[in-house]
């Protein structure tokens, strides 16, 4: 049973929901603290992420960076608009692949749900377009066989 | 839409990557066959299956026959999102314990 909901929602939207089983604040928390980020926002095996730099605060700058050890490092920047521990973050990113794609403004919800937390993750992005090539890149990410063919066209 | 068609288009990853590209714009064949480090014969091959399978269409522009995305091949992204599901999830699979290990698990009746 997947506990993921991911579905498109208009031409810019992009709606992930995930239950987890802890409080809301530690969901948040392991959003915002780079030292538990760097254990969990990893995508494929063998990714890691040496660089991550959250500043936890309106207007603070975001940098993380993924490396698989072979040549086929990336980074995202971003910065944050408004932040309400422990329910809500809103900021915008930006992946290098290494050209920067367009900006994704994202809004993620943690709310109590049953003894757990619901996260609620919402994406706008520019145009239709945009969102078609996020997720074709996304799906690219995601699929480790692809990898060695992906680092000759990014 | 011929789903069995864009299926199979979508199967080969250079595929992928050319519908990725368009999803950006329209873009000669020149222009596709560039960044793939591919000849035009080979890029041409692709954009006839993906033509096929109705996922792009192409214009006529003097000498240049530019393709963008088809309606289909939009909707053909949105449906590689079941795929991108199961990458997220991988992730979260992880905060999951990266959770567990922040509040362990309280005994009860116990002492310690």
């Amino acid at each position: 049973m997947s506990k993921l909901t991911l579905k498109t929602e208009g031409d810019l939207h992009l709606v992930i929901t995930r239950h987890f089983a802890a409080s809301p604040e530690a969901v948040y928390r392991a959003h915002m603290e780079p030292e538990l980020i760097k254990k969990w926002m990893l995508g494929p095996e063998g990714w890691t992420m040496p660089v991550c730099i959250n500043e936890a605060k309106p207007g603070g700058k975001m940098r993380y960076e993924w490396s698989n050890g072979r040549g086929g490092d990336f980074y995202l920047t971003g910065e944050f608009l408004e932040l309400e521990p422990y329910s809500r973050i809103v900021h915008v990113e930006r992946m290098f692949l290494p050209d920067p794609t367009p900006d994704n403004r994202v809004e993620t919800r943690f709310e109590p749900d049953g003894t757990g937390t619901l996260m609620t993750m919402r994406m706008t992005l520019p145009d239709a377009q945009t969102r078609a090539m996020m997720l074709a890149t996304n799906m690219e990410m995601g699929m480790e066989a692809s990898y060695a063919r992906l680092e000759t066209i990014l | 839409m011929n789903l069995d068609g864009a299926f199979s288009a979508l199967a080969d990853p250079t595929r992928r990557a050319i519908l990725a590209r368009l999803a950006l714009g329209e873009a000669t064949v020149m222009e596709l066959a560039q960044p793939f480090e591919m000849t035009q014969p080979a890029i041409s091959q692709h954009l006839k299956v993906l033509e096929d399978a109705g996922l792009i269409v192409r214009r006529v522009d003097g000498t240049k026959r530019p393709r963008r995305l088809a309606k289909a091949g939009i909707e053909a992204m949105d449906q590689w999102l079941a795929m991108l599901r199961t990458a997220l999830e991988k992730n979260y699979d992880r905060l999951d314990e990266v959770l567990a290990g922040m509040e362990p698990h309280k005994k009860r009746g116990g002492t310690r």
